[in-house]
């Protein structure tokens, strides 16, 4: 019996441990008093106010819409983009150069070529995700067809499969698992991009919440609300992310993990 | 040398012939001679093991001949036909990483059969399924299946095609002793009853005997062919009787002149 | 895996060259026909990054972003490695942490400005902050993922051998982890690069983040905006090229064998 108790009690040892740090946290704010930052309390009870309002809806969709649309065109542009180019050896050794250079600028570096170009707004916002997204995809590609095992290529060859079935039916599943996982990475970087650009470029999303809700009145409560909700919604995309990677016949690919 | 190592036509009708094929890599601006002018003729329907010393170009000899690698210099022809290019009419079966880990063991034998109808597909995945013994893995992905099973999952992808020709490189060396004794007999059952053109890649000088029509053994690099040894023993063949073991013998003989040569 | 043969030596730079000269003449050509009295040319660009030399705005403002870096990215090594470490060596308490870990990393760094603010003021160690909260989350996953990746004959065999348990850490998993480790530290550095400038287009009014967005805000001078963004692109590329340096040293190499 306690073996079992103190076996349930090991499952909650999480639950535990950030009850344990809030209440620290809670301790830690008392200690300070006039202090601008927020207490758990306050933050539940500006979560709440934001709630009420449903602004905070809204925000979600605007920064998901954000998401979605510059974390697709990227998929949709750089993967076969960078299939074709790592399938052909010179073109990977002509790409890859420039593909390092613009890599490490940070995509709100972009800003103000994005604001010039699309204006302050949705499409500006997209811009910088898809610039984030479009690089990270683009290599991942590029390696992910270097590395396919020659076996695979040479049964294909073998079968006598045509160019287009070939690509189709060993290209494709052969660096499937390889691109899902990156796709996985790099939505979380898109999520990261997103907040960070909202806070400059345009006047909605959870990124504009975080900024508005500090530069209009000192609401810390609202900001580190907004903040949660943000690492909730990065969480819950990671976790359905997770979820291809357990599709049978991409499974193969993580046998290692 | 390589002329007096030609091989005279067998009776059956020449299925493969190859003639003063060479073969070198290049590597760091130098050429590595790989095979010394090969020739040799394959009937059709006949067994034929190659053997030699490790590294010796066993597997590139098998490559250049399946057409994924194109000779230095001779050539190589399949029914009077010069071989350019892998062609799904004669069909490899790999060391071991061959069959998709994308596919189930029913996908894996479906690749290289798209084209045919829904109904006759399905009757010859049943049917080489059932040859290779992998009934109900039918939806299992290579993944969950042993080192013999996917082994036998490339043979049944393989003989799927219905090729004339059968290329296996050491296509049962990763496996355990007692799986390969089993695949072998497997192989033998198979060929016995489809009667294709096998040429099978081995180092295992027992694997060679107990399986192959003609032996040939290659020397050490770059590789020629070293003698060819018949094998007159009808299946199946009893691995302890004097005939099996003098054939053995003479083999190791000959592979251990092929080391020192 | 080829699929045509072997490229010579000379292609390795005349490919990237081709590339490099096409695209600028692309640019060049797209200013020049689009009739835009915003968007800088290449030339104009070049300009603007002479200047900017001239001027030793763009040494002080390297210098303050690499400080930056160095410290925030210091202190996320210091502290991350050792945390990640202990993570992946007691499954208990990866299980403890790994939620808040999970919780906090997909916050952007950038979202921490008004918090880095209010408990270091605008200045240096409000974007110090910032990169080590950037920098911290990868190494310590990496480092926890690296060692409970280590093969368990590893540790067997150490035990087999008749280390005690610090001995087995050290001799053992740390350096069977390292590749792992380091391939963390290399892209936590790379995210470091990215959230320095970022931060500071926000929090601060120095370094080659502000550059790109004064350079905008006081006169639209875009040349500026793309001299520095270049300048930032080169950069990163040196840092990351730097730092896989570390990889080819030979006890680590056969950890990389399909890197990128």
């Amino acid at each position: 019996m306690p073996v079992r108790f103190l076996k349930r009690l090991g499952q909650f040892r999480p639950v535990i441990f950030i009850a344990t740090l809030i209440a620290l946290w809670q301790v830690v704010i008392r200690q300070v008093p006039g202090q601008l930052l927020p207490g758990p309390l306050q933050v539940l009870r500006g979560m709440r106010d934001l709630l009420q309002h449903g602004l905070i809806l809204k925000y979600i969709v605007a920064s998901l819409f954000r998401v979605t649309w510059g974390f697709l065109l990227a998929l949709i542009t750089a993967v076969p983009l960078g299939l074709t180019v790592g399938w052909y050896r010179r073109g990977e050794m002509a790409l890859n150069p420039l593909v390092q250079l613009l890599r490490p600028i940070s995509p709100l570096a972009w800003i103000p070529i994005a604001i010039l170009w699309f204006g302050v707004g949705d499409l500006s916002a997209i811009f910088l995700i898809f610039v984030g997204c479009f690089f990270p995809l683009l290599l991942t590609a590029m390696s992910a067809v270097h590395n396919i095992p020659a076996v695979y290529v040479n049964v294909g060859r073998n079968f006598g499969l045509p160019p287009a079935a070939f690509v189709l039916r060993v290209l494709y599943p052969a660096v499937a698992p390889r691109l899902i996982l990156a796709s996985r990475i790099t939505l979380g970087l898109a999520w990261l991009v997103v907040v960070a650009a909202e806070m400059i470029a345009v006047n909605s999303g959870l990124g504009f919440l975080i900024i508005d809700a500090r530069n209009a009145g000192n609401r810390y409560d609202l900001v580190v609300a907004g903040m949660i909700i943000i690492g909730i919604i990065g969480l819950l995309l990671d976790q359905a992310m997770r979820a291809l990677e357990r599709v049978k016949s991409f499974r193969w690919g993580y046998s290692e993990e | 040398m390589a002329a007096e190592a030609t091989i005279p036509l067998s009776s059956r009708k020449a299925k493969l012939q190859m003639r003063d094929v060479s073969f070198a890599f290049e590597r760091d601006g130098k050429s590595i001679p790989v095979l010394d002018k090969i020739s040799l003729d394959i009937g059709d329907g006949e067994f034929v093991c190659v053997v030699g010393p490790s590294g010796c170009g066993k597997s590139t000899l098998l490559n250049v001949m399946a057409g994924f690698l194109s000779p230095t210099t001779g050539m190589v022809a399949i029914n009077g036909e010069t071989v350019r290019r892998p062609d799904p009419r004669r069909i490899m079966v790999f060391q071991d990483h061959g069959v998709f880990p994308w596919l189930t063991v029913e996908g894996n034998i479906e690749f290289g059969i798209s084209g045919l109808s829904t109904a006759e597909r399905k009757e010859r995945v049943a049917h080489y399924v059932q040859m290779v013994r992998l009934q109900g893995f039918e939806h299992t992905y290579p993944p969950d299946l042993s080192g013999g099973m996917k082994q036998r999952l490339q043979v049944a992808r393989a003989l799927a095609m219905n090729p004339d020709v059968l290329y296996l490189d050491e296509p049962f060396g990763a496996l355990d002793a007692i799986t390969r004794v089993m695949m072998r007999s497997e192989l033998l059952r198979i060929w016995q009853a489809e009667r294709r053109t096998i040429i099978f890649v081995t180092h295992d000088v027992d694997e060679a005997v107990q399986l192959a029509d003609r032996i040939v053994v290659l020397s050490s690099r770059p590789a020629r062919i070293q003698d060819v040894h018949s094998v007159d023993i009808p299946h199946p063949r009893n691995i302890s009787s004097s005939g099996y073991l003098q054939h053995r013998d003479d083999l190791l003989q000959k592979i251990g002149l092929a080391y020192s040569a | 895996m080829t699929t045509l043969a072997k490229p010579s030596v000379w292609e390795k730079f005349f490919w990237p060259l081709l590339t490099a000269v096409l695209l600028l003449a692309a640019w060049k050509y797209s200013v020049k026909w689009s009739g835009t009295q915003v968007f800088p040319s290449p030339a104009s660009v070049e300009t603007g990054m002479l200047e900017l030399l001239r001027h030793h705005v763009l040494w002080a403002d390297i210098a303050d972003s690499l400080r930056r870096v160095a410290f925030g990215f210091g202190t996320a090594a210091l502290l991350g490695i050792p945390l990640g470490l202990v993570l992946g060596w007691y499954p208990a308490m990866h299980q403890v942490f790994n939620p808040v870990i999970q919780l906090l990393r997909p916050i952007s760094p950038i979202a921490w400005i008004p918090i880095a603010i209010v408990l270091f003021g605008i200045g240096d160690h409000a974007a110090t902050f910032l990169i080590f909260l950037g920098a911290f989350f990868p190494i310590v996953v990496a480092c926890a993922g690296g060692v409970s990746g280590v093969p368990v004959i590893y540790r067997r065999t150490a035990r087999n051998f008749g280390l005690r348990p610090a001995q087995i850490l050290a001799r053992v998993v740390f350096p069977a982890a390292l590749p792992q480790i380091l391939i963390g530290l290399r892209i936590a550095l790379g995210i470091a690069w990215l959230v320095v400038v970022a931060a500071e287009m926000i929090a601060v009014d120095s370094g080659l983040g502000f550059l790109v967005i004064d350079s905008r805000n006081s006169g639209k001078r875009y040349d500026l905006v793309v001299a520095a963004m270049l300048m930032i692109g080169l950069i990163g590329l040196a840092l990351d090229t730097a730092f896989r340096r570390l990889e080819k040293i030979r006890s680590v190499r056969w950890g990389f064998r399909d890197e990128y």
